[in-house]
């Protein structure tokens, strides 16, 4: 055994210790003082919006919201998941988690919300900049392979326990598709095509609404569809960190060994899913727009 | 109307284009340049007419897509001037170069590149639409764009509905729709079926012919080239290597390369009767008599004449046994005599459509202009000679019809005719090649200071 020259410690391999631990450590300490101020200001704003959606949600007698959302079923695709919503719906009601989700569905929707404003434009970016592309695609495999657990620590150190580090983190882990969809389905569409806009004297920005989005807008869609789903996976885990919702019963459920109280959460928790996700899709397959491009390319 | 010029341009991809050029003008081959960049373009130097259509034929990376995109400046020239009307693209503001577009060149693209979530209409308003004209307007015009491609009936469907060529139509009626002076087509009938694609170039031809626009098309089709183009430039390897009218590439290839390239051509489709046809043997006049006409046909040695009347319009022809037997009966006219059942061709016409004609008739097929005047005639022999490229094409000579096989002013258009009986152009007589044959026992004493004497 040599000993180590500096004073280093060396882990069981013999590798020095790389202290990068320590380094986040200082850098979220470094992070939360210098920017108090706007921390603050992202807290209040993201903790006012929820408070309103969820008011909302919440305010409105069961059966009011569990319509309304059999309707916007019904629009999106059928009467087939207007019903089965209605009835999912119901479940829900029926083993006592119906303001848990509206909670949940409150966070859902405003994570989701801010992780595609700050996600489209991104993907804009990156698909008329390859520069950028490089640049961004390292980020989002990161963003999205660390365990989610971690994202909550110094969102936990920065917000305090509650609501808001749960939106952050979410909003953090889920906003990875929508970047890479729009950019996908921007660079998918068909360059011919683009190419007329400019042979006919368009701008830049008018091909950008009126030829790239458009066609681009089923795979956009998908990857708002994913957004939406990785939002709602993060439910859960925002429930470790004080957010109210099914979050809440699930980790007590899993903290006192409660079969029954963690498996009725949970189905509330897919019931949303099955939702979220069914009306999403259709909205990006059943538009006008999205079915003449389907036909289009398959012709 | 405007036309295009195309000065010492130079169009190279990759990472150091200006020591491509540098060295691609010092005399280093586009291989050589490789290390820099790859050169699509090569020092092209085109003048586009205004009102003609100018073919760019190539194979594929021989250079002509870039090129063709340098004209409305989606791509810009690494090296040289592309001036359109009285605007230098290179030198042009962002602002300026999409308002050249919107108003003065539009393009018909190979896969039609349509909107698919537009309709029919909406897609061919779509420059209308970029050059500020208010909705009621645009729907006016474009489908009248539309009426005129004949898709007047399908504004309101939606590109995948149509069939392939139906929606290149709408390519074209929204480059139409634009009104522009000048219109690139990209390979624009390339990804259409065979029979489609003849019809969408007849199409094109005739709205050409009421439009007369500045087209510039892309093809790497000779035929179609060919068919097309008043003027055709070949590209090879990011050269130009010939610029000139179909006939001129047929029959005078720059090089080994356009040579063989063009062997391949129909070459019944691009040649016309007027490059073919010979000198008619036998002409008589129809207000001379039937003695005239047998002399006529002795002379040449035929046994039937082509009959003009005195503004040398073609009526028909006259028989050597009808005539001998008018002689016989004391007749002093042709009148009842001459035969009009014979099929003439125009001086345009494709050797391809002379071909029917030409197996139906005993004599050649006469030629006529547009004032139905007799011009020429297009002997069998000459018609299956025509068909073979020029490097293995026989000699005229020792062909079996006996009528004249001495050439026109090479493939030019004909001389003026001298027929008997009209007192003009009295034609210098020469020595006959075929005279040798004396089968028919026709006198040849005096024959050179005979006045009868049609050929030169």
């Amino acid at each position: 055994m040599t000993a180590p020259i500096l004073a280093l410690d060396t882990t069981d391999q013999g590798v020095p210790r790389l202290p990068l631990g320590e380094w986040v450590d200082v850098a979220v300490d470094w992070v939360t003082t210098t920017f108090r101020g706007l921390f603050a200001a992202i807290k209040s704003i993201f903790e006012g919006a929820y408070d309103g959606l969820d008011t909302v949600l919440s305010g409105p007698p069961f059966w009011f919201i569990a319509v309304a959302l059999a309707l916007i079923a019904l629009f999106a695709k059928g009467w087939k998941l207007a019903v089965g919503t209605l009835v999912g719906l119901v479940v829900i009601a029926g083993v006592d988690q119906w303001g848990n989700a509206m909670d949940s569905l409150a966070l859902v929707i405003l994570a989701s919300v801010v992780a595609l404003v700050i996600a489209i434009p991104l993907g804009i970016w990156a698909a008329r900049n390859d520069r950028v592309s490089r640049a961004v695609r390292p980020v989002l495999d990161f963003m999205q392979t660390m365990p989610a657990f971690v994202y909550l620590i110094p969102t936990v150190v920065i917000f305090r326990v509650g609501v808001v580090p749960g939106i952050v983190a979410t909003v953090i882990f889920a906003m990875a598709p929508g970047v890479r969809f729009t950019e996908l389905g921007l660079r998918q569409v068909d360059r011919e095509v683009v190419e007329a806009g400019h042979a006919f004297g368009s701008s830049d920005g008018r091909i950008l609404r009126q030829i790239q989005l458009p066609l681009a807008m089923p795979t956009i869609m998908a990857g708002v569809n994913q957004v939406i789903m990785l939002a709602l996976s993060m439910v859960v885990i925002s429930g470790m960190a004080g957010a109210p919702g099914l979050g809440g019963d699930v980790v007590q459920a899993l903290q006192r060994v409660n079969v029954s109280l963690g498996f009725e959460a949970g189905l509330a928790v897919v019931i949303l899913a099955m939702f979220l996700d069914r009306v999403t899709s259709a909205f990006g397959t059943r538009s006008k727009t999205a079915r003449a491009v389907a036909a289009a390319t398959k012709a | 109307m405007t036309g295009l010029r195309v000065e010492g341009v130079y169009k190279v991809f990759g990472r150091r284009p200006n020591e491509a050029v540098k060295r691609l003008r010092d005399g280093s081959s586009r291989e050589d340049v490789r290390p820099w960049g790859t050169a699509a373009v090569i020092d092209a130097d085109l003048e586009i007419r205004s009102g003609e259509t100018f073919v760019v034929m190539g194979l594929s990376g021989s250079g002509k897509s870039t090129l063709i995109r340098m004209l409305n400046g989606l791509l810009k020239p690494t090296a040289g001037r592309v001036v359109l009307g009285d605007d230098d693209l290179s030198a042009v503001s962002a602002a300026q170069l999409r308002s050249i577009r919107q108003r003065k060149v539009s393009m018909v693209f190979q896969h039609f590149a349509l909107l698919p979530h537009r309709t029919v209409r909406d897609n061919a308003a779509y420059p209308l639409a970029l050059q500020g004209v208010d909705k009621a307007e645009r729907r006016r015009k474009a489908d009248e764009a539309l009426e005129m491609v004949g898709l007047g009936q399908w504004g309101d469907s939606l590109p995948h509905e149509l069939s392939g060529g139906m929606r290149q139509r709408v390519g074209l009626a929204r480059a139409l729709a634009a009104d522009t002076d000048i219109l690139l087509m990209d390979e624009a009938f390339s990804a259409l079926d065979p029979l489609i694609r003849r019809e969408m170039q007849d199409q094109l031809l005739e709205l050409q012919q009421s439009l007369g626009k500045t087209i510039v098309f892309i093809t790497h089709d000779l035929n179609e080239a060919m068919y097309l183009g008043d003027r055709i430039a070949v590209m090879r390897d990011g050269r130009v290597v010939q610029v000139g009218t179909s006939e001129q590439i047929l029959s005078a290839p720059a090089d080994d390369y356009v040579a063989q390239f063009v062997a391949d051509v129909d070459r019944t489709r691009v040649l016309t009767a007027s490059s073919v046809m010979r000198r008619p043997a036998a002409v008589a006049f129809a207000g001379g008599g039937p003695r005239l006409a047998l002399r006529t046909m002795r002379d040449a040695q035929v046994a039937a004449a082509y009959v003009v009347d005195r503004a040398r319009v073609l009526r028909g022809i006259v028989r050597d046994a009808d005539a001998v037997d008018a002689t016989r009966a004391g007749k002093d006219t042709l009148h009842g005599l001459i035969d009009d059942s014979l099929t003439s061709v125009s001086v345009d016409t494709p050797l391809a459509e002379v071909f029917a004609p030409a197996a139906e008739s005993p004599l050649p097929v006469p030629v006529t202009d547009d004032k139905g005047r007799l011009v020429g005639v297009i002997p069998r022999a000459i018609l299956l000679e025509a068909m073979v490229p020029p490097e293995t094409s026989t000699p005229a000579q020792g062909t079996p019809v006996a009528e004249s096989a001495t050439p026109l002013l090479d493939g030019g258009p004909a001389a003026p005719l001298s027929v008997p009986g009209l007192p003009e152009e009295p034609a210098p007589a020469a020595p006959d090649a075929h005279a040798a044959d004396a089968s028919t026992a026709a006198p040849t004493a005096g024959r050179t200071d005979n006045p009868t004497e049609v050929r030169a």
